[in-house]
């Protein structure tokens, strides 16, 4: 392992990776979608990965998060060998991933959709007996919650229906980072947005890793991706091609690396920009 | 949460909010029936006449409440009226032989066996629900008909007929039977609202792959939902045998489609997720006092269907209204 310094000015080196991968493989049939694919994710840091389509990224975050699992290779946390069977074991280590606007429930107010699947109950015979939630506590937890990401919103008890894309993207992040406790996975989280929301959701990405989480984006946001990614993970033909650091390459290098046109020093092939 | 500029705006804008609440719509409808049959009938806005509205909206009151749940998982229960029929049967058939407890338990448990199938159904195969209770409907239509061998069974006054005992109120009546109705409203509108279920099954009609993602067990939620309506049409065989003591294969006939009436109309939206009980309960009500108030006004029955199909194609038209607008 090389140790490496996440986005340059930590200072220290973060030696052991949060969440790591060595050698994943995943094949459907006849179709390898990773072929020996290794991930590094680092300590305080927004990691982006990027790669052209079918390129394997998705699969490779999928088995990161449990919702695949390899048919070789290792995935570790804080250093440990862990095997991830389905989502909830993958959660259990504190990996949380956003789907977007997938994983909110329309018709629900904003606290239920925080809460969703993990509803607090009341303490005492109400809440044994009579299975009441305790909603004040979800509501005044949901509003801390909003606050401190700065998700400007009128009341918790709004319905997530009727808010615009970019608080719905609020909502769902909110979600991981209230309950994630270490890494927090988002798949294209500026798809789909305007200039103003996409701002506003990079803000809160940032603010995630500020509270001291870890941030995976996957996105082809290229603008984005600069702005806000410490280091950038390459993927190209189902593994990792290399690691490189915004601040050194400009976007069309990246993209160059990307489709293969340019290769990358051995320094970043190494995985360590 | 405490913006000032935020508050001034919702302030201003309460008629807004007000309209968009979701019982809005079928609180105006009710009280427009009422103000215009009031006009129309000196006799309808009277307390005797109004709890005989409530009497009449017992079974169908009761069934909504289950059709409510099913429809929230976006839904539809078909079999409903059917399963309640074959629980008057076995009530009174079973009761025949002497003992009331067994009759009910006996009927407890064909009409549990009844709902659970369907759920297994919709779970399991991943079977769409119309079509699966539109099967069961008709196996259990027809198997209520040969238990019965096509005749009606009588049933003297035993605790299957408790609930129509009358209760006098001044010129009032009410039944033991209004007051179970209210019940399962109360109760329902609790576990919606107030319990993680609730919120789950919001969640599974919503999005379903959404509460998958979050950990929700949606095939469970799904299925008490379907038991869960069998275990409300027993209470409405009950509620049922309470108003006319006599179990007839050919009762409720209309009972399926009324209720998912009174469901629609109460403003449940039939694509899942939102809505509730308690706008069932205006709706049921609204069924209710416009068939009462044609009634008293002397307007054939036939006309009356005409009225109710009217209002749920305009309650389904609002709905996806709302739903456009929301997207």
């Amino acid at each position: 392992m090389n140790p490496a310094e996440p986005g340059g000015d930590l200072g220290v080196p973060a030696a052991v990776p949060v969440l790591q991968a060595r050698g994943i493989v995943k094949r459907y049939g006849h179709v390898t979608a990773i072929d020996g694919a290794d991930f590094d994710l680092l300590r305080g840091e927004i990691l982006a990965v990027i790669g052209d389509n079918g390129a394997g990224k998705s699969t490779l975050i999928k088995v990161l998060t449990g919702a695949v699992i390899p048919d070789a290779g290792q995935v570790y946390v804080e250093g440990a060998p862990v095997t991830f069977r389905n989502p909830l074991d993958a959660r259990a280590y504190g990996i949380e991933p956003v789907y977007q606007d997938l994983a909110v429930a329309p018709a629900l107010d904003i606290w239920s959709n925080l809460f969703l699947g993990r509803e607090v109950r009341r303490r005492g015979f109400a809440g044994r007996f009579l299975r009441m939630l305790d909603a004040p506590r979800m509501r005044r937890e949901s509003e801390q919650h909003m606050d401190e990401l700065k998700i400007g919103l009128n009341s918790v008890s709004q319905t997530v229906e009727t808010l615009s894309g970019g608080q719905r993207q609020g909502v769902a992040v909110a979600r991981a980072v209230a309950f994630g406790r270490k890494v927090v996975i988002m798949d294209e989280p500026t798809a789909a947005l305007g200039v103003k929301e996409t701002g506003m959701v990079l803000d809160l990405i940032r603010k995630v890793r500020d509270r001291g989480l870890q941030v995976v984006i996957i996105s082809h946001d290229m603008p984005s991706v600069f702005e806000i990614a410490d280091r950038v993970h390459v993927h190209r033909l189902g593994r990792r091609s290399c690691v490189v650091d915004p601040k050194v390459r400009s976007m069309s290098e990246v993209v160059a690396l990307m489709t293969g046109a340019l290769e990358p020093t051995e320094l970043e092939r190494n995985g360590a920009s | 949460m405490s913006h000032p500029a935020v508050e001034t705006r919702r302030r201003g804008a309460w008629a807004y909010h007000a309209v968009r609440q979701p019982l809005f719509g079928p609180v105006v409808a009710l009280t427009i029936a009422l103000v215009v049959f009031s006009a129309i009938s000196p006799r309808f806005l009277t307390a005797n006449n109004l709890s005989l509205v409530f009497q009449q909206s017992i079974v169908i009151g009761i069934l909504a409440v289950g059709q409510t749940l099913v429809i929230l998982t976006a839904g539809i229960d078909l079999s409903i009226g059917a399963v309640t029929v074959l629980g008057t049967l076995v009530m009174a058939k079973v009761v025949a032989d002497g003992n009331v407890v067994v009759a009910f338990a006996t009927a407890l448990v064909v009409c549990l066996a009844a709902g659970s199938l369907n759920g297994a159904l919709v779970t399991r195969l991943s079977l769409p629900p119309f079509i699966v209770t539109l099967g069961t409907f008709t196996i259990i239509a027809a198997a209520s008909q040969l238990y019965a061998g096509s005749r009606t069974y009588p049933v003297q006054p035993s605790a299957l007929t408790w609930l129509g005992t009358q209760l006098r109120f001044g010129s009032a009546t009410v039944t033991y039977g209004v007051f179970l109705m209210l019940a399962c409203y109360v109760v329902v509108w609790y576990m919606l609202s107030r319990t993680a279920w609730g919120k789950h099954v919001y969640a599974v009609g919503g999005n379903p792959e959404a509460a998958r993602l979050t950990g929700i067990k949606v095939r469970r939620v799904l299925f008490s939902v379907y038991a869960g309506t069998g275990f409300i049409a027993v209470l409405a065989a009950w509620a049922a045998l309470g108003r006319i003591p006599n179990a007839d294969p050919n009762a409720f006939q209309n009972a399926n489609l009324e209720s998912i009436t009174a469901v629609v109309i109460g403003g449940t939206s039939m694509f899942g997720g939102r809505g509730g009980v308690m706008g069932t309960l205006v709706g049921t009500l609204i069924v209710g006092v416009l068939r009462n108030g044609l009634t008293l006004a002397g307007v054939d029955n036939l006309y009356q269907n005409i009225a109710t199909g009217v209002l749920v194609i305009l309650a389904v038209t609002v709905d996806q209204f709302i739903r456009r607008r929301s997207q």
